[in-house]
């Protein structure tokens, strides 16, 4: 795949021994969970969920290569495996799919990665705002943190994606756009929802350099990602990553894909499956073993188990937390819902 | 000193106090702001915290959210009213949320300073009254200004909050000058709930923005036929003030609210129904609203048959004065 307009520097040495393993770790951890997520819904233990079948390696690759010491993830609703791989508590992010709480209920002050967005496109101003913020801290060149914004082909439509990164371009503001170009945006398809066939393109318009990645491969991602992180923490403004991958399961437990393509095109449009891709590299390259691949797939099924039962032990959030939150400074007048709602539930 | 520059005032001591308030909008640095309310405050505090961005207004909301996030005091300006709503998915979505989303962790301590209402007769969209849809969304608070003293302590008391505060600007009350008490004779001014700006005993006219000065003058006229007119500033439009409507209206027994917005499901069907729920026992006659009405704000020359003026309110008032029981 080429690069619209390549990155100066690569900004991380080559990937070795332990990271390659460590990588492979992940999509097995991510892949399970997210299969198991989609049964978990299935079964009734969470009335949703949005699946990242096929995108493995662009999140994990795209995590992977963040300093979470100083960078800030803006995701959508589809970054489960970004937040696997950044150290997001599990069952706080799945809390969002248990509809427990919109956004999740892990801190994102203290995890460095926002709430679950729903509104596509929504986050990716915020990420500017944030990065600006770093900026405005008078943070060194080379010491700046970094926010990465993630968004796909769909959302790249909106409104907002084209302020957000004209706003960033004018600011030099230290953003990462991270495109998941899935291929699908619900049943639409990318040439039918992104003029000119890719959002990396874009970014000469705003004076930005961009790549455009093969998003099956989780190594090129992670330097690809690592390149556009190097470029903005120097202070030399944003940059544009579009990983090329594929949504190969539904859009959310509740699509039907059969309406929009066939499994014939799904076999042949999805490209190669980056777990196996991995896998055969490490192979290849004498770096694992079948006795790996086995662990690593152990250690995910031990990892859902205690996920699985996180959720199951979430209980539902007291109901006064529905007044609780929607100000710092409480109004005289929610005070008197709260405790009208409070009688009037006591009562029946 | 009039209500621009007990604004501009407001504003260069709050970014004095709280060296993270930002301000940000379009033309607001070397120009001032097309109404010069950040006159000369580039010059003051550097082009880093007081600075032009590109014309987008969801951009500016939705920057000021990730400058929130940062742990900045973002003072954004909409330049027009009607431009705020290009900015609307940002501040109902996002900025009304967020802290809601992050269970109180991302607080969004903004302050939009939006121009308001009409009456300049300005073009299309350079006049809006947007309090009622503001004031629906949860997470938002939102206020008004009558005058400079208001302007000045509501403006630096909306600033420092932690909470996103809705700051409509009665444009048409820009040039108009009044007594500000800054300094120490500010002691004991309360900035928060509404404000009784003329006593009475025969009837509350309840206002906010430009429409207190319009009230303040149709009392005058009705006192001189003997009627005493209470005038309510009501200042915050979220939360309102039920204690101090409840106070006013218990004491007048009638009460009249005024506002250029739209008629329909506007504040005003609000605060009636807080005036009826609070004093309906003592009410003489249900309460009049003089508003708007349910059309697009109409062009300069027919403003003055849209806003409120001196002989609809007091048409309004004579309907509550000599209302029966049917
Ligand atoms: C503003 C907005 N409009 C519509 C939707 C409904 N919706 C949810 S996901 C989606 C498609 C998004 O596609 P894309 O951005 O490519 O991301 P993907 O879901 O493929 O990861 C739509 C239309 C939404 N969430 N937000």
């Amino acid at each position: 795949m080429a690069d619209v307009l390549a990155l100066d520097g690569t900004g991380r040495a080559a990937l070795a021994g332990e990271e390659l393993r460590e990588l492979y770790r992940l999509m097995v951890a991510v892949r399970h969970l997210d299969e198991s997520a989609i049964r978990w819904q299935r079964q009734g233990l969470i009335p949703g969920y949005a699946p990242q079948l096929g995108q493995e390696a662009a999140q994990v690759g795209s995590g992977y290569a963040l300093d979470m010491s100083r960078d800030f993830v803006f995701p959508t609703y589809r970054e489960m495996g970004v937040a696997r791989t950044v150290g997001v508590d599990m069952v706080e992010y799945m809390s969002t799919h248990k509809a427990t709480w919109h956004g999740g209920l892990y801190d994102p002050k203290a995890s460095r990665f926002a709430p679950i967005q729903a509104v596509v496109g929504g986050s990716v101003l915020h990420a500017v705002g944030w990065a600006h913020g770093q900026t405005l801290d008078r943070t060194p060149a080379g010491e700046l943190g970094v926010a990465i914004t993630y968004f796909g082909d769909g959302a790249s439509s909106q409104g907002d994606v084209h302020e957000a990164m004209n706003f960033a371009a004018v600011m030099k503001a230290p953003v990462v756009f991270f495109i998941q170009n899935n291929g699908w945006a619900i049943s639409v398809p990318t040439e039918r929802q992104v003029a000119g066939g890719s959002v990396a393109g874009r970014a000469a318009g705003y004076g930005m350099p961009s790549i455009q990645v093969d998003g099956n491969d989780v190594v090129a991602v992670t330097q690809a990602t690592a390149a556009a992180l190097a470029h903005a923490r120097a202070g030399k403004g944003p940059a544009v990553v579009e990983a090329m991958t594929y949504r190969r399961g539904p859009h959310s437990t509740s699509d039907d894909p059969g309406r929009y393509r066939t499994l014939e095109e799904e076999r042949t449009d999805g490209g190669e499956d980056p777990l196996a891709r991995m896998r055969a590299r490490l192979l290849a390259d004498g770096i694992a073993d079948e006795a790996f691949f086995d662990e690593a797939l152990a250690a995910a099924k031990a990892e859902e188990e205690q996920i699985r039962a996180g959720i199951n032990a979430l209980g539902p959030r007291p109901g006064t937390e529905m007044f609780d939150f929607v100000y710092q400074e409480p109004t005289q007048a929610l005070k008197a819902q709260a405790s009208a709602w409070r009688e009037e539930s006591e009562h029946v | 000193m009039s209500m621009q520059q007990a604004l501009n005032r407001a504003l260069a001591e709050v970014m004095t106090e709280n060296p993270r308030a930002l301000i940000l909008g379009e033309d607001v640095g070397q120009l001032g702001g097309v109404f010069r309310i950040t006159d000369g405050l580039q010059k003051k505090f550097g082009e880093a915290r007081v600075f032009d961005t590109p014309l987008a207004e969801s951009g500016i909301l939705g920057m000021s959210v990730g400058l929130a996030m940062a742990g900045y005091h973002p003072i954004p300006e909409v330049q027009f009213d009607g431009f705020a709503y290009p900015a609307v998915n940002q501040i109902i979505c996002q900025v009304g949320r967020m802290n809601y989303r992050s269970r109180g962790k991302l607080p969004m301590p903004i302050t939009l300073r939006v121009p308001s209402f009409g009456g300049i007769r300005a073009p299309e969209h350079h006049g809006e009254s947007l309090e009622a849809m503001f004031a629906h969304v949860p997470g938002l608070k939102v206020v008004s200004p009558s005058g400079p003293n208001e302007a000045y302590h509501l403006l630096k008391y909306a600033a420092t909050r932690q909470d996103p505060v809705i700051f409509m600007e009665p444009k048409s009350r820009y040039w108009q000058k009044g007594p500000v008490n800054t300094g120490a004779d500010a002691a004991g001014y309360s900035p928060t709930g509404s404000r009784v700006v003329r006593e009475g005993k025969h009837l509350t006219l309840v206002a906010w923005g430009a429409m207190v000065a319009r009230c303040l003058q149709v009392a005058e006229l009705a006192a001189e036929d003997g009627i005493e007119i209470e005038v309510l500033d009501l200042r915050w439009l979220k939360p309102i003030d039920a204690e101090g409507l409840a106070a006013s209206v218990a004491k007048t027994r009638r009460a009249v609210v005024v506002h250029e917005a739209p008629r329909t499901s506007g504040l005003g069907a609000e605060v009636a129904s807080i005036i009826t729920e609070r004093c309906f026992g003592t009410l003489k006659a249900p309460v009049e609203r003089v508003t708007g009405f349910d059309v697009p704000y109409p062009s300069g020359d027919l403003e003055d048959e849209y806003i409120p003026n001196i002989d609809r309110i007091l048409y309004g008032i004579q309907r509550v004065l000599e209302y029966r029981r049917g």
